[in-house]
């Protein structure tokens, strides 16, 4: 079992040494050629997924800070057109304010005068009336200037209105 | 030939090199268990005779070369007739002076075994490589093989030998691979372990020898390694130290060689064992013991192919990769 036989370590030899040089030119090389390749392009791949990524968080982050601003932009815009609609609210009811009081105080004024002038005219006619009746009552007599007097002066005697 | 009972086998090996096995008929019944087992024994040697299925035994081829001269015959009868050869107690011996020729180079079935492993081998790796060159993802052969060539170089070769050591890959890869397949052949029915046999681990030693000096004297040069035979003591001790030396280089590869040879061999010596008790005992009741041991150890001889495997290709490689680390230690003095 122990005694080696030198043919079969020869043959061992020769097979071994036939079969590393046709399995180095036609298995080893190319399995470790594409292996190695492989191992490359998977290197390559992760190195250009991680580019990729860092690139997407980068977008990213940028589209966060622009969103940011245009929310802080519009936020801004809103402020401020609420409150240029706020004194424009105010300008505009103080305006009609102001306009109402004065149109109330016009109106006010014409009443006056109008009253004023009716009244003078009332007074006018019902001094008239009176003087007719009573003339017609009296049967003259007292003449017209006299009349005129006494009621006048009655008439004065009345409150104004 | 597990089934034949010795006295039938003798009859069909008659004048085969088995023909020693068992003296003539009319043995007792004690001496069948031992000379059975010789018998059996024999399934695990060399021999000059295949076995195959359906075909049964054929004739292996003898080359001898004696005298400048070749000789081929094609079985052991034709050698005796010719009558420069005979056979004696398993030797081919000159029938003239029953001296050992100068080789005998005959192909054996050990020798069938290692070129069935290699053409699996080619077969196998050239296939996987092929496919691999054109899929950018490996499956099947490929993925099996690339597989193995990672492990070879990831946890093998750049771990012992640093990235340097990629260029023995190919040495290192042939190795693994061409012990795995011899390994395995013979767990495969009609099959048989070339690795089992001590020539055929003293042939891989031996490049192996050669590569692990190859690739010291090439990293260190050779100065530093004829240096380094002298283990870095005073010029007086050399004397000792160098044979020393010397000699611890034959001892690595001489482990190799008797690792991977008992490993194989051992495995099978105990099947062979067990499978012999059904004989012995001739009864199909305590078949079921041993076949179910059987069952075990081929399981675990499926383990040890792959392990012996891997552990002559390490040690190859650690091997290699300490010579080639010297040269970088060398600053710091000698040391192991």
């Amino acid at each position: 079992m122990l005694d080696p036989n030198p043919g079969l370590i020869i043959w061992t030899i020769i097979t071994f040494l036939l079969l590393m040089v046709i399995l180095k030119k036609f298995a080893w090389k190319p399995l470790l050629e594409s292996l190695q390749r492989r191992e490359e392009s998977v290197r390559n791949a992760i190195e250009r997924a991680e580019q990729a990524k860092n690139e997407a968080e980068r977008l990213l982050e940028e589209n966060r800070k622009q969103l940011e601003r245009a929310e802080a932009e519009g936020h801004r815009m809103l402020t401020e057109s609420r409150q240029l609609a706020e004194k424009l609210k105010d300008e505009i009811i103080e305006k009609a304010n102001r306009q109402t009081r004065a149109m109330l105080d016009q109106a006010k004024q014409e009443i006056d005068r109008d009253k004023e002038a009716a009244l003078a005219q009332l007074r006018g006619e019902v001094a008239n009336l009176a003087i007719q009746a009573a003339s017609k009552i009296l049967d003259e007599t007292l003449d017209e200037s006299r009349h005129r007097k006494i009621v006048d002066s009655y008439l004065k005697q009345l409150p104004k209105n | 030939m597990f089934t034949q009972h010795p006295e039938a086998s003798n009859v069909q090996h008659e004048g085969e090199e088995s023909h020693h096995i068992s003296a003539p008929t009319g043995e007792h019944e004690g001496e069948t268990g031992g000379n059975l087992f010789t018998e059996l024994l024999h399934h695990v040697y060399d021999a000059h005779e295949l076995e195959l299925p359906f075909v049964g035994h054929v004739d292996l081829p003898y080359v001898i070369y004696d005298g400048g001269t070749a000789h081929v015959y094609k079985n052991s009868e034709v050698m005796r007739e010719e009558g420069t050869f005979t056979i004696q107690n398993e030797k081919i011996i000159r029938a003239s002076d029953h001296q050992k020729p100068s080789l005998d180079l005959s192909i054996t079935k050990h020798v069938v075994f290692l070129w069935v492993a290699a053409v699996i081998l080619i077969v196998l790796a050239i296939t996987a490589a092929r496919k691999n060159l054109r899929r950018k993802v490996p499956r099947g052969v490929g993925n099996l093989v690339e597989m193995f060539v990672v492990f070879v170089r990831d946890e093998i070769v750049v771990p012992n030998m640093g990235p340097t050591g990629v260029k023995y890959m190919p040495y290192l890869l042939t190795t693994f691979f061409f012990i795995l397949v011899m390994n395995l052949a013979g767990l495969v029915p009609y099959g048989s372990t070339a690795t089992g046999n001590v020539s055929v681990t003293g042939g891989l030693a031996l490049i192996a020898f050669i590569m692990i000096q190859f690739s010291a004297i090439r990293a260190q040069g050779l100065g530093h390694y004829l240096h380094h035979l002298t283990g870095g003591v005073h010029w007086a001790l050399w004397p000792i130290m160098v044979p020393i030396e010397i000699l611890g280089l034959f001892t690595k590869p001489f482990a190799l060689m008797i690792r991977l040879f008992a490993n194989m061999i051992g495995g099978h010596i105990v099947i062979v064992s067990l499978i012999g008790l059904i004989f012995i005992f001739k009864s199909y009741i305590i078949a079921a013991g041993p076949v179910l041991f059987v069952l075990g150890i081929s399981m675990l001889e499926l383990f040890v192919a792959f392990l012996q495997a891997y552990i002559f290709t390490m040690l190859t490689s650690l091997f290699m990769g300490l010579g080639m680390q010297v040269a970088h230690e060398e600053g710091e003095g000698h040391g192991h």
